[in-house]
This record gives structure tokens, C-alpha cells and sequence, in this order.
């Protein structure tokens, strides 16, 4: 789950960033209260959307009063930035900036461990800074056993070429922030610009932070830091049914078991589909090992309930689970949705049990239920499908 | 042969007390897997009940440790079972013990975990598959973790996958053929065994006359694979991509299985992978046709 700034700079301050007084802000009025609560001086409003090039859309404005703060407020709420809608501004206290630098610290899969990444020249597109001039970009690899301790820290800033007068501050600032890394179990922690101020302090301006959901179990306080806001109503529904759904912009809805099957069956529905008016996958679901009726019917569920939905495709590998146990669970799925179940579905089962999975469908004979022999044949059957009722 | 598991490796299943382990201790028994006992600390000294492949009565031991169930039994391939929170300490202790082969099935470990696993490794003498994976079968011989062993048998193919469902439906399509060992590495951003330790393996191993390498969307393993391939890899190589349509930032069930900007699509691992001159299939039955034409114009 990638953070908002805001959420950020919130947990940056928890565990002893240094960070400026931020104000988080869903409209005018609460803008200038924010504004206000920061001292009623200058401050910055700056757009709260998980996508980078915000200041060049127009989503950051500097504000010199709280009646000027609600005022850019009213201007950045509501704003399209690539595709995202801004819900939230930030409040931020201004600061004197002397100078600006780049820090982050990710997961290194290809090395499998951490990466930490240090620059003086901060503030600007750091992936152009990379690839224009990679010399002015310090890598260093962090052992996952070890992390950044105080001499990881200064490798890092020597690395990277700070001023002696500031390498120690930044230095400090590095192990706090590897300590967020670590402590709420990040796969990525960005500050960019991490500054100093005229004043000689060194502060984190702006953060990113990526958390691991696999590690949700041990940071319960990590599910107020979703985004209802801009959550898929039926992407939502189906977390409430811990479903691992992801919800496309498509007209043939899938449910599948296993992710890297889910996956194949979206890039096949897709091909089958450019034949077909270009009918497209509407989502990915993957009920998993266990296909039993209940989870069958609740996948089915949501997948009937997203309007551009024409047919459906199901694409189950019977491999621990039995195709008849998977056949019953369509059957009881469409048993219990009834009338809810409204648009033509097409099963293909292969594998453990097979002939008695199919068997128990075509006894079933439910008007909605196509069997397919193969996944390309299902695939097809579903797409013209599709076609012909969109 | 084999890579990684034969029909003399013994193994015990680390959680083989708990819903997963019981069930899938079951499946490998029935597989004929030589399965010789079992780990959890607070049932030491109790047994289990099973049966094997032949339907006779097979009673196991649970020991309190891995080092123990070594010593007891001549183990040299632990099972993982148990829930993500305990799964790092589960992993520690098999390396601690000197197991041989590891094969973490657990899914949703935390990456740092992970991560710090994999660290653990360096300089000790175990393999880790996984985690988040289905494990390895040598179909025939053995098999450590929960692939199906009834869709096929032995045979010329060797596979290696991230997703286990793609694995049972590859092997599915060439039931024919069979496969010498087929190994899921596993779906998370970081694992023990990689697509490019199993092509070493599968080069060196006689009796893998081709191999099958399917991927799927994040991370940059397709593309190193492919470099290997090309400086490393005498044996014919099939390739197969899941993902083609999954849209950016968005996580597809793997935990590893996303598109970061333009990097990690399956695209770029597609072209990476014929650019090395692998044929890659558009889907898993094109791939399972070009895997037979190859063997045929052998």
C-alpha cells in the first residue's frame, strides 16, 4: 500500500524524523483552520494524490494567510492530476530552504536485500537524475540482517558527498528514517527533498512510504492508512469477503483459482476478445485453493454486480480442490444468488475429478451455465458472449 | 534423475499438526514420497496417522525440533506449513539444523522476513524453494510440498514457475510427455530459488531434455533469466508470460506479481526472453504446442 504524503510525514514524525508542522485538509474551511493551527504565516497547500508531478499540474500553492490557504484549497480540491482526484490537501508550514537532497531506502529484489539510495542534489525527478547523471547518485546496499546502523549511515552520506556540517544531521536523519523502514515494515521510504534550512536543520519535506500488506497481521494500526475515498465500491465488497479481487475496465469478469492462472486467463480472454468488438477482462479474482460454494457465490457476487459486466468467465484447475467440489459450488452459488444471477456464465474445469465436475453441471442444466472443453475455448465462448449483448 | 529431490530424499513437514500440514502430509504420503516425520515444539513426543501410496498404515513421529527430527530420522528436506508470523523462525531453525532443502509453502510472509532469511542463508548449506510457492515434485520419486502428483509422470521436461496454478495447467497440457522435476519458486519479490538456479540445475541434469520457464509481471527475474539462458543454457528452452493485461500499481494476487511504472511488465520479459531466441507462448496450450514441436524435431 503506497501512503499520502500526509500519512507519511505523520509516521516520519512518530518515529523522530524531523519533519515541518502538516495539516491534513478535505475542505476550504478546514484548510484555513489548518492554516491557522500552523501560526497563520506562510504555508504551502499541496495536493495529497499518490502519483508523482503534482507541482507542475498545478497542485501546489504557496499561501500567505489562512484566508489565502482556504482560498488555494478551493482551487486544488476536486483537481484532476493524471487521472487522480485530489480529496485531501496538506497544510504545510513553510520553510527556508538552503538546500536540497535525495534519500530513499526499498526492497532490492533483484539482490534481495535493501538498497539505500543518497543524493545532494535532491528536489528534482530523481529517475532523470539516474539515468543523466548516475555519479551524482550514491547506492548502497543494506544487509536486511544488519539494517542501517550509525555506520551504515555515514557510508551512506560519505558516499553520497555531503558538506562535513551537515553530515552528521543527515546521517541521523538516515538511521530515524531506516528506522520507519524497518519498525512498520516499508518496502519503500523516499524523501524527496530532504533539506536543510537556512537555519542549518535538516528536515524531510516531503516522504513516501510503501507498506508490506503481508506484514498487516503485526501492525493492526496500518488499516486506518486506507484510502476509502478512492477505493473501488466493489473492490471493497470484495475485501469484506477477503477476496483477492482487482477490478479492470472490462466486459467479461473472471474468477479463477491462483494468481498466475487468473493472470493467463485475463491475457487470454483479452486475445480471444480483439476478434470480439475488443471485449476486454473486467477483473481479476482469484478465489484460491478452496472453491467451495460460499466463496464461489460471494466471487460471483461481485462480479455480477459490476454494471459493465456482460458475461463471465469461470477458469478453474482442479489440482488439491476436486472439479466436483468446484461444480458444486457453482451450483450452490447460483442457488443461493437466484434471480441475482443474470448473465451467462462459462465453466471450464480440467484437472482432479474432472468428468464428475462437468457431469454435475450438465446435470444441473441451469440456463446461465455454458461448459467449455479447454481455457481457449472458454475463453472465446465468453468473449462472443459478451459482445453479443453489449 | 532429478533436480533437488529424488525418490532418497526423506522428509519431514515443519507444522505438521496444523490444517495445511496434516492435509497436505496426506497428499505427499499418497504421492509415495518418503515422508519420515514431522516438527512442532509443544506435541513432541506425540505421533500421527497416515497411510502411504500402498494403503498401508504409516505412524509418524513429531519431534520438538528440526535438529532433533535430523537426528532421529536422516532428514534432509523440511516442508514449511506454518502460519507467516512464525514462518522466519521456522526457516532459522532448518538452516541452524544443516537441512539441505527447504521448501517454504506458506504464503504471505512479510518480504523482510523474507528478506532476512535469505541473508541468514548466505554461507550455510541449505537450499530455500519459496516462500509462497507449491513446492517441487520429481514426479514418480518424490515430492516436497502441494503440486497434484496425479496430473502426470515422469518425462523429458524439466519446469520452473512463480505460479503454482500455471504449473499444475503446464503440466496438465503435456500429461503426455512428463516432466523430470517441476519446481514452483513462488509468486513474492523475494525468494530462496530462483528461475536462474533452476536452469542451471535443469542444464546439468540428464534426464531434462527441455525446459519450460514461466514468469509473470514485476521484478526483472524473467529478464536475468533470459541473459543466463543465452551465456548458459544448452538445452531448449520454452517460455511462457502471465500478465499481459494487468494494469500498473495494481498488486495481481502474488505478492510480487505487479507493474512499477514501466518496469516488470510482461511485455519487456516477453521480448527479453526471444531476444535470446526462447520461444514464448501467447498462451499456456500455444506454449505446451511449441514445447511438443520442439521435442519432436528433436
Amino acid at each position: 500500500m503506497d501512503l499520502f504524503e500526509y500519512q507519511a510525514r505523520d509516521i516520519f514524525e512518530k518515529h523522530g524524523v524531523p519533519v515541518l508542522g502538516g495539516v491534513v485538509a478535505t475542505t476550504p474551511e478546514e484548510a484555513r483552520a489548518g492554516a491557522e493551527k500552523l501560526g497563520g504565516g506562510t504555508v504551502v497547500v499541496k495536493a495529497q494524490v499518490k502519483i508523482g508531478g503534482r507541482g507542475k499540474a498545478g497542485g501546489v500553492k504557496l499561501a500567505h494567510s489562512p484566508e489565502e490557504a482556504a482560498q488555494k484549497a478551493e482551487e486544488i480540491l476536486g483537481m484532476d492530476i493524471k487521472g487522480h482526484t485530489v480529496h485531501r490537501v496538506m497544510i504545510a508550514a513553510g520553510a527556508q530552504i538552503a538546500e536540497e537532497y535525495y534519500f530513499s531506502v526499498l526492497l532490492d529484489r533483484a539482490h534481495r536485500n535493501y538498497l539505500a539510495m543518497c543524493s545532494v542534489e535532491g528536489g528534482v525527478e530523481i529517475e532523470e537524475l539516474a539515468v543523466e547523471r548516475p555519479e551524482a547518485l550514491a547506492r548502497v546496499a543494506v544487509d536486511p540482517a544488519v539494517g542501517i546502523d550509525a555506520a551504515k549511515a555515514a557510508e551512506i552520506v560519505e558516499a553520497a558527498g555531503f558538506d562535513a556540517d551537515v553530515k552528521d544531521k543527515v546521517a541521523a536523519a538516515i538511521q530515524q528514517l531506516w528506522t520507519v523502514f524497518s519498525e512498520e515494515d516499508a518496502t519503500l521510504v523516499e524523501v524527496n527533498p530532504l533539506v536543510k534550512t537556512e537555519q542549518g536543520d535538516i528536515i524531510a519535506l516531503d516522504g513516501k512510504v510503501t507498506l508490506d500488506a503481508n506484514a498487516d497481521f503485526r501492525h493492526p494500526d496500518h488499516a486506518e492508512l486506507e484510502d476509502s475515498a478512492t477505493t473501488d465500491p466493489l473492490e471493497a465488497k470484495a475485501k469484506e469477503h477477503d477476496l483477492n479481487y482487482v477490478k479492470l475496465d472490462g466486459e467479461v469478469g473472471i474468477i479463477g483459482n491462483g494468481a498466475g492462472l487468473v493472470m493467463s486467463t485475463l491475457d487470454v480472454v483479452a486475445y480471444a476478445g480483439e476478434a470480439h468488438g475488443g471485449v476486454k477482462p473486467a477483473n481479476f479474482l482469484d478465489i484460491g485453493g478452496g472453491a467451495n460454494a460460499q466463496v464461489m457465490a460471494a466471487g460471483l457476487d461481485v462480479i455480477l454486480h459490476d454494471e459493465q459486466v456482460k458475461s463471465v468467465f469461470v477458469n478453474v484447475f482442479g489440482g488439491i480442490t476436486a472439479c466436483d467440489e468446484v461444480a458444486k459450488g457453482i451450483v450452490g452459488a447460483l442457488e443461493i444468488l437466484g434471480d441475482e444471477a443474470s448473465k451467462p456464465l462459462v465453466v471450464r474445469l480440467d484437472g482432479n475429478n474432472v468428468e464428475k465436475g462437468r457431469a454435475i453441471l450438465t446435470e444441473a442444466n441451469h440456463p446461465l451455465v455454458t461448459l467449455a472443453e479447454t481455457m481457449d475455448g472458454g475463453a472465446e465462448t465468453a468473449a462472443a458472449k459478451a459482445a453479443a449483448t453489449a | 534423475m532429478s533436480i533437488y529431490l529424488n525418490s532418497d530424499s526423506k522428509i519431514i513437514v515443519q507444522g505438521i499438526t496444523g490444517g495445511m500440514g496434516a492435509k497436505h502430509t496426506a497428499l505427499m504420503l499418497s504421492s509415495g514420497a518418503n515422508i519420515v516425520g514431522g516438527v512442532n515444539a509443544r506435541k513432541a513426543g506425540q505421533t500421527v496417522e497416515h497411510t502411504d501410496h500402498e494403503g498401508n498404515p504409516v505412524t509418524l513421529p513429531v519431534f520438538g525440533s528440526v535438529k532433533e527430527a535430523m537426528a532421529e530420522t536422516g532428514a534432509d528436506v523440511s516442508v514449511v506449513f506454518v502460519p507467516p508470523a512464525f514462518t522466519k523462525d521456522a526457516c532459522v531453525e532448518a538452516i541452524d539444523a544443516g537441512i539441505g532443502l527447504l521448501v517454504v509453502i506458506t504464503e504471505g510472509v512479510p518480504v523482510q522476513d523474507t528478506a532476512e532469511v535469505f541473508a541468514y542463508l548466505d554461507g550455510k548449506d541449505t537450499r530455500m524453494i519459496g516462500p509462497n510457492c507449491p513446492g517441487i515434485i520429481t514426479p514418480g520419486e518424490s515430492l516436497a510440498g502441494i503440486t497434484p502428483h496425479t496430473i502426470t509422470g515422469s518425462g523429458p521436461i524439466g519446469l520452473v514457475s512463480k505460479s503454482g496454478t500455471l504449473t499444475y495447467q503446464m503440466m496438465y497440457e503435456l500429461r503426455d510427455l512428463g516432466f523430470s522435476t517441476a519446481i514452483g519458486i513462488g509468486g513474492d519479490p523475494v525468494i530462496g530459488t530462483t528461475h536462474i538456479d533452476a536452469l542451471e540445475a535443469f542444464e546439468n541434469d540428464p534426464a531434462t531434455e527441455a525446459i519450460v520457464m514461466i514468469g509473470e509481471i514485476g521484478g526483472d527475474a524473467e529478464e536475468r533469466a533470459a541473459a543466463y539462458i543465452a551465456e548458459h543454457v544448452t538445452k531448449p528452452v520454452v517460455g511462457y508470460v502471465a500478465g499481459f493485461t494487468a494494469p500498473e500499481g495494481k498488486t495481481m494476487g502474488h505478492a510480487g506479481a505487479i507493474v512499477s511504472g514501466s518496469s516488470g511488465t510482461a511485455q519487456a520479459k516477453k521480448e527479453a526472453l526471444e531476444a535470446v531466441g526462447v520461444k514464448v507462448g501467447k498462451t499456456p496450450s500455444e506454449t505446451a504446442r511449441l514445447m511438443r514441436e520442439l521435442l519432436q524435431s528433436r
